[in-house]
């Protein structure tokens, strides 16, 4: 992407980052302000975020500015995180040893390629299809039979989520709408913000005015925080329709579906990580958790948003 | 091997340090005490060809310069390649084993259980005399890697060591996750998050029998199991 001259991303970017110094300015007033200790730590984990959110946005924009290879490269290590918290966490087998190796080494690798060469047939496919079938052969092939379906299972739904799912982030980037041509990193923008802005506000709006709790998963997660939350993602989104191919309306509608589907599959990740009795992914991002913690709405997100749009815009 | 410069030494280590975290994405929790430049006996659950890097890489520069590990001669003097690595790189503290591998561990018979006996005691001279020089130790008590994260009985090496170097204390580090990160028997890792624990160290009491240390310190081990 570019951010030459006045064009429209030059612009979101300049507005993302004046949202990052005001949070950065915002949480050094709360600290000079808080009394209470419990006051203090929710400053603390305040700040904590937003210098996280520095540090990934910083990442991020200096990875997309380089250029379609870096963002790409950018979504594969990202992939490689994720993929690796989420199989560290679930169980394996020694005997999953050699796939897990395979899904690592080859097939993550070999997934970004696919989408770096623009192979977009292969890209489609080549998760569900192949990783699918060799995963479970590669371990039968081993003899150890025990829990043998639920081995299988972790490995291809980790695969599907921590690397198909993702790289449809990366893959906006290609999408061939007309008159929209060199300019998917709007869309892969729009996505993301709509996204993270949507987990913030339900956070926000969740502290502040939240009291019905929506279920046992997120026990943080509230109806107020959720209502208000995804609206107020959902208008941010309307009101970013100038970088997207959409009319204001379809872009509404597009980061109402966005915000939706990141709320379900971090109901989805959550339920995994109940089941596994952790709170956290892991520890990389701090005052976040992990990388999948940060990344499980945009795990669900992308690929609806990115085959809606395909469907209805491009060529 | 001994002829190899001394920048190769340090590039080579600095490597194989940066690697292991790479692969091993592992942090270390120190739970039980902090990083000090004193002399320590590590003794940690043995899994994986990785433990030794990776608890040496996770100790500061300064710490991993005065810590070497214990490993068995036979193995490490097989190539040029292992000698340099042992010799030179990790300054392994090479024993002589009194159970070689071709063993399999399997009980002497009662005419060689005599010099089995002195063999022992003298791989624990070995490293009683090479602790003189203030260097810490990361010794592996069980003997060999275990299989599937099961923490196997202790040898009986770290009571007699202990009992040598009186007043260094025994800090307990567990390993998690590298019996899948590299279990035994393969060579290539699967790059899953590892775990790197330091307990609270454990002293020799007076009186204490061999089997009562021995037990205390596995207990402690297995302890840092779930933090």
């Amino acid at each position: 992407m570019t951010f030459a001259g006045n064009s429209p991303l030059f612009r979101l970017v300049a507005g993302i980052l004046a949202i990052l110094v005001t949070a950065s300015l915002a949480g050094w007033a709360m600290k000079l302000r808080a009394t209470t200790a419990q006051g203090r730590s929710t400053v603390a984990n305040f700040n904590a975020r937003t210098k996280a959110w520095w540090v990934m946005c910083g990442i991020f924009l200096v990875a997309a500015s380089c250029g379609r290879t870096t963002t790409i490269i950018f979504f594969a290590l990202t992939s490689f995180l994720a993929l690796r918290e989420f199989i560290t966490l679930t169980p394996t087998r020694a005997a999953d040893h050699r796939t897990l190796f395979w899904m690592f080494a080859v097939m993550l690798p070999y997934h970004y390629v696919l989408l770096g060469l623009n192979m977009y047939g292969m890209f489609l496919i080549f998760i569900p299809v192949y990783a699918f079938l060799f995963i479970p052969i590669r371990s039968a092939l081993q003899g150890d039979t025990q829990h043998f379906l639920q081995r299988a299972a972790v490995m291809q739904w980790g695969l599907a989520i921590c690397v198909y799912c993702i790289s449809y982030a990366a893959a906006l980037l290609d999408l061939p709408i007309p008159g929209y041509e060199g300019r998917g990193a709007g869309l892969l923008l729009f996505l993301l913000l709509v996204c993270q802005l949507s987990d913030v506000f339900q956070y926000v709006w969740g502290k502040l005015l939240g009291r019905r709790k929506i279920n046992d998963l997120s026990p943080n997660k509230t109806w107020e925080g959720l209502v208000l939350g995804g609206a107020s993602a959902t208008g941010i989104g309307a009101g970013l329709w100038w970088v997207t191919p959409f009319s204001p309306i379809q872009a509404a509608g597009m980061a109402l579906v966005i915000v939706t589907m990141g709320f379900l599959g971090g109901q989805a990740m959550s339920a995994i990580k109940r089941d596994r009795v952790i709170k956290d992914y892991g520890n990389l991002i701090a005052g976040h958790g992990g990388v999948l913690d940060r990344m499980d709405s945009v795990c669900f997100a992308a690929p609806v948003f990115y085959h809606l749009t395909r469907y209805f815009f491009a060529s | 091997v001994e002829d190899q410069p001394d920048f190769v030494v340090s590039l080579t280590a600095a490597m194989l340090v940066g690697l292991t975290r790479l692969i091993s994405g592992a942090q270390a929790r120190w739970q039980g005490c902090q990083p000090e430049m004193k002399q320590r006996i590590y003794f940690a659950n043995h899994s994986s060809h990785l433990d030794f890097t990776l608890l040496w890489s996770a100790l500061p520069p300064a710490i991993r310069a005065r810590t070497r590990p214990v490993a068995a001669r036979d193995y490490w003097q097989g190539s040029s390649l292992k000698r340099f690595l042992a010799e030179r790189v990790f300054r392994t503290v090479l024993i002589d084993r009194a159970m070689p591998a071709a063993a399999g561990g399997a009980l002497p018979e009662a005419g060689a259980q005599e010099g089995q006996i002195a063999k022992a005691a003298a791989a624990i001279g070995q490293i009683a005399e090479a602790m003189r020089g203030g260097d810490s130790i990361v010794l592996f008590p069980e003997g060999t890697r275990g299989r599937d994260g099961v923490i196997g009985p202790f040898k009986s090496g770290l009571y007699h060591l202990c009992r040598l170097m009186p007043g260094v204390e025994a800090v307990p580090v567990y390993l998690e996750n590298l019996n899948r990160i590299l279990p035994k028997g393969e060579i290539l890792p699967v790059p899953l998050m590892g775990g790197i624990t330091f307990g609270a160290p454990l002293t020799l009491q007076s009186g204490e029998s061999k089997q009562g240390f021995l037990d205390r310190s596995r207990q402690a081990l297995l302890a840092l199991r779930n933090p």
